[in-house]
Formats: C-alpha cells, structure tokens, sequence
C-alpha cells in the first residue's frame, strides 16, 4: 500500500512538471503569436516589401532577433547554463553532406512558397488566430507538402 | 496602455522580443526554437501512412511545440482583436503599394490583400496558385531544409551555423523569383 501510494506521488509529481511545462509552452507561444501579429510579419504586404527591398523594417526584425539570439547561445555557452530541469543546454548542428543540397534546394523551394504565400509556418498559425480562416487551406497544403516530402525523402538528393 | 501597445510595433521592438524566444525556449524548457516541425509531427500523428519519416513517437518529440503552436494560434486571435491597431492599413512604403498597384492589387486594407486571401479569392486562379501551391511549397522546402524562418534564419544564423545561411540563401532566392518572375504571371 506505502509503495503504491509512493509511486503515485511520483507520478502525480512528474505530471505536474508536465503540466506546468506545457503551461510554459503555451505562455511563450501566445506570446509569440501577439509578436508576429503586432509587428505585421505576418502581413502578405511586409513580405513582399521585403523582397522588393524597398523598407528596413523586416531586415531590422530579423537582424536584431538574430543578434539577441546569439548573444544568448554566446552566454548560455559561456555561463555552462541549464536548463529548468537541470540538464546541460547543448544546440546541436545541423547536419552537412556534399555540398549541401538539401539546404539550397530547400530553401529555394521553400522561398518560392513564402513569397507566394506570404507566410511562413509561424505566421500560418497567427493568422488562422487572427480570423483568417482560409489560411486553413494553407496549412492543410502545407501538411500535404511535408507529407510528400517524407514519402520522396529516400529517393531525394541530400 | 493597451492604446499605446495596440500600435503596430517597430521592429526594434518585436524583432528583440522574437531573439528572446530563443532563450527563453531554452531556459524553461530545454527546447530548440522552431515552428515547421509541427507539420511533421501533425504527419505522424494523423496521416503517418507506411512512410518511414513518419515512424517516430511523435508525442514525445513534439507535443511541446504542438502546444507552444496552438499559443501562437492563440496569441494571433489576442493580437486581432483586444490589441488590434487602429489602422487597419499596414505602413508598407510608398514603393511596394506601387509596385503592388502595378501587378492588379486595389484593395490594401488588413494584414493580407482581400482579394486573394478570403474564401472568394481561393476560388481564383491566382488564388488557388498563391495558398495552396505556396502553402504546399513552405511545407515541402521546410522540411527539406531541415527548418524554416525561425529554425534556420533566427536560431541556426545566431549560432553561427553555414547550413543555416545556405538555407537562408535559398529563401531568399526563391522568394526573389516568386517576386520578380512569378507573380507578375499570375496576378
């Protein structure tokens, strides 16, 4: 009887931390959705203009995330910092083989589609929240375009 | 306060905030910045098929980032709606409204032109070319390139990685021939 309640106390425990990580990756998300909204990149409209050039203001958000990023991996890296649960924090690379195929032609294909688009998976979310629900298409094309991909995987160059 | 920050937000504003996404997802949560992976896991979880990159505990590997993305859906209906700007026109340049008027947009009103992305616009060829094949696009090549804005652009740029900047490369060469040679075709 002691043993079995111990173990439901470890259960409930670990639960617990569940439930409050998800809380935490909820929070954040939210947070990340009034971000992408309130700073209109999200907007078909931004997007085009930062492929035509013609305003700093996306190179300046992506630019400056960027830069508090990597100040943040130089700290974590540079304090040994853990995680909440007391793991190491470690970022691991991403692969390289040959020339890097996957990586330009990828990302080709995907630049196709966020031009025409005008979202990338981020914004596809925000803007299903934000009421546009013919977004719902994109996202469904979307998955159809990931599930294709995992069906060709073996046959694509990487 | 909610007057001041229902305010479209200049990007050294949100572009500082979306950089600290990046350790906060770290710090808390042991987690690696990134959005498309949840098409993956949305592959797994209904439609894995007998498609080997489908075969994985898609629960474990992803029910965080399923979670952190029904916030953003979340957080784009707060920003819609109780933070939702005055101005309904997005401040884009004199330039782009231009070059947009050019290729047959009229109506710049919202976050997206209504012509194209409303039920009625999905009913029109450039409509069905501009969300469904692009939709199809932005799910394929993120998954090719292992990542999409935020996997390769925020979190892969800041920690230095080459694969991320050929990736990002790529992004911005697709974009440029949607832009200049596609568009003008279909709108």
């Amino acid at each position: 009887m002691a043993k079995s309640t111990k173990a439901a106390n470890r259960s409930d425990a670990a639960s617990t931390l569940r439930l409050g990580s998800m809380l935490i990756y909820l929070v954040l998300g939210i947070i990340f959705g009034i971000i992408l909204i309130k700073s209109e990149v999200v907007s078909w409209f931004r997007i085009q203009e930062m492929f035509r050039f013609q305003a700093f203001h996306m190179y300046g958000i992506i630019g400056s995330a960027i830069a508090v990023a990597a100040l943040s991996f130089f700290t974590i890296k540079k304090l040994n910092l853990r995680d909440r649960s007391g793991e190491p924090i470690v970022i691991p690379p991403k692969k390289w083989e040959g020339i890097g195929t996957r990586y330009w032609l990828g990302g080709i294909i995907f630049g196709l589609g966020w031009a025409l688009l005008g979202a990338c998976p981020g914004p596809i979310f925000a803007l299903f929240g934000a009421g546009f629900t013919v977004i719902a298409i994109a996202f469904l094309s979307a998955i159809a375009g990931t599930w294709v991909y995992g069906y060709l995987r073996p046959k694509l160059p990487h | 306060m909610i007057e001041f920050i229902s305010q479209p937000w200049p990007w050294y504003v949100a572009g500082p905030l979306i950089g600290l996404m990046v350790p906060a997802l770290l710090l808390f949560a042991g987690k690696q910045f990134g959005i498309s992976a949840n098409l993956r896991h949305a592959c797994a979880a209904a439609i894995p098929g007998r498609v080997e990159f489908f075969q994985y505990d898609w629960k474990g590997a992803g029910a965080w980032n399923l979670v952190f993305a029904l916030g953003v859906i979340i957080g784009g209906a707060i920003g819609a709606t109780w933070l939702a700007s005055p101005d309904p026109m997005v401040g884009i340049s004199d330039a782009t409204v231009a070059d947009l008027q050019a290729l047959g947009i009229t109506d710049f009103e919202g976050l997206l032109p209504p012509e194209i992305f409303t039920w009625a616009g999905l009913l029109s060829v450039p409509g069905i070319i501009m969300i469904v094949v692009g939709g199809f696009l932005v799910g394929f090549g993120a998954r090719y390139a292992g990542g999409c804005t935020s996997g390769h652009a925020i979190s892969g740029l800041a920690d230095l990685q080459v694969p991320s900047l050929v990736a990002v490369i790529g992004f911005f060469v697709g974009g440029l021939i949607t832009t200049y040679l596609i568009l003008p075709l279909i709108l």
